[in-house]
């Protein structure tokens, strides 16, 4: 009936194709965390303009479908001339759509450190950027970090979408073994086992540093 | 930058869009309703069931909300059939979106239930409620308003999923789009209609979503 039987070889084909989830979750997450940080401050900063045009991004990017927006950049790329490649734009695409989401992270933990802080730091003498750099953003920091852990198994997981413009990485070669053995439940049993085991430590790190950051302080939810 | 913008023969089939829509929405309010139900009886097994019942809760919450929705997808799409179930690919959409949705939905009204103090439990007992009324007036109805929130925006962040759907070629707004791609050649321009279409129902949504908290919970807390 089929091609060939998923044995060892082929879990150890899906395991090696793990590597390109991986890669494209770190481009993303550091990618986006740096244009993060950057929408966070356009957010909280004192330039109403660059407030709205970082909001509308923001909403933008968080109500249209991610797949949309691959596809918009993949074959957008013709729009400038290119030729539409996967890898390039899977890139670009996980990295504008995470920074959407750690801005509102990281400007919720901003806007989550009290009021109090600002006056204090502005009755001492301390100009806007001190203020900010000494004493905001430690603490935003601190608050942003649970949220952030979480978002990553987000990421993880939505990397998945990839493959739907032909990038192969796990779930691309998933389809593609089962289509030459046909055994779904254990090729589709494996690749959910390896996302399962990228994502679900991500996940208690993320619940153990909510808790460790609750206890002993007011709780406040970032975003 | 020799790129000619072609919006006319793309926004002249706007029945197919129309459709897209209608089917998105269908595929939306199908698995909320499935995946809110099993988010219901799910939080409340999870909360007051027996401890095999809640591991076994907690397990699928895990596997569920650890693994992504496109391998859920194709793990429901492929693997029945060899059960002797005949799904179309509505149905396998419809199926998957649902266990998908039911697992946040468990986790999210369990914080709900978790938020209402037990003492109020206890005193609905000894005004002689029954099971029944404790369970939806005590219980349930004070959890949903108190993540009415979050629970909403996760029927927003299905709505957004229900695109991936097309990976099984289910008929819905971003297949038809698929489609029309291959027949036009205008992707570009296609994806940028399909992506207001989509913000433009994400903001309705919001939008009915917080009218009816108006209308849902009057009363006072």
């Amino acid at each position: 009936m089929s091609l060939r039987e998923f044995g060892p070889s082929e879990i150890y084909f899906l395991l090696l194709s793990a590597r390109w989830t991986l890669l494209l979750s770190v481009v993303a997450f550091a990618g986006g965390g740096a244009l993060g940080l950057l929408i966070a401050a356009l957010r909280v900063g004192p330039w109403p303009w660059l407030r709205h045009l970082a909001a509308g991004y923001v909403s933008f990017m968080q109500s249209t479908p991610i797949l949309i927006q691959l596809f918009m950049v993949y074959y957008g790329s013709s729009f400038i001339g290119l030729r539409p490649d996967p890898w390039p734009a899977a890139a670009i695409t996980f990295c504008l759509n995470s920074a959407a989401f750690f801005g509102e992270i990281f400007r919720g933990s901003i806007e989550a450190v009290s009021k109090g802080q600002w006056e204090a730091s502005t009755s001492l003498g301390l100009r806007y950027l001190a203020t900010l750099r000494l004493v905001i953003l430690p603490q935003a920091a601190l608050l942003s970090l649970p949220p952030t852990v979480g978002f990553m198994v987000q990421i993880v997981k939505t990397t998945s979408v990839a493959s739907l413009i032909g990038l192969v990485e796990l779930s691309r070669t998933g389809t593609m073994i089962n289509t030459v053995t046909f055994q779904p439940v254990l090729v589709f049993g494996t690749v959910a086992a390896i996302y399962f085991a990228l994502c679900w430590p991500l996940s208690l790190l993320g619940q153990y540093l909510e808790r460790r950051l609750i206890t002993g302080r007011e709780r406040r939810v970032a975003l | 930058m020799n790129y000619v913008f072609q919006f006319g023969p793309i926004l002249a089939r706007w029945p197919e869009f129309l459709y897209g829509v209608w089917r998105t929405m269908e595929l939306t309010a199908a698995s909320v309703a499935v995946g809110f139900v099993i988010g219901v009886l799910g939080a409340l097994g999870r909360s007051f069931g027996p401890l095999w019942l809640r591991a076994l809760i907690g397990a699928y919450v895990e596997i569920i909300r650890n693994t992504p929705l496109l391998v859920q997808l194709y793990f429901v799409f492929f693997s029945l059939p060899l059960l002797g179930l005949r799904l179309s690919s509505d149905q396998a959409a419809i199926l998957a979106l649902s266990i998908h949705l039911g697992a946040y939905a468990t986790e999210i009204l369990r914080a709900g239930i978790q938020s209402i103090p037990g003492g109020q439990i206890e005193a609905a007992k000894s005004l002689g409620l029954s099971r029944r009324q404790i369970i939806r007036h005590v219980i349930m109805v004070p959890a949903v308003r108190a993540v009415y929130p979050a629970l909403t925006s996760q029927f927003i962040l299905q709505l957004l999923g229900t695109s991936i759907v097309s990976a099984i070629a289910a008929e819905e707004l971003t297949a038809i789009a698929n489609n029309m791609a291959m027949q036009t050649f205008r992707n570009f321009e296609i994806y940028i209609v399909i992506a207001v279409i989509y913000f433009v129902l994400v903001r309705v949504c919001d939008l009915v979503f917080r009218l009816a908290s108006r209308f849902l919970f009057r009363w006072k807390t």
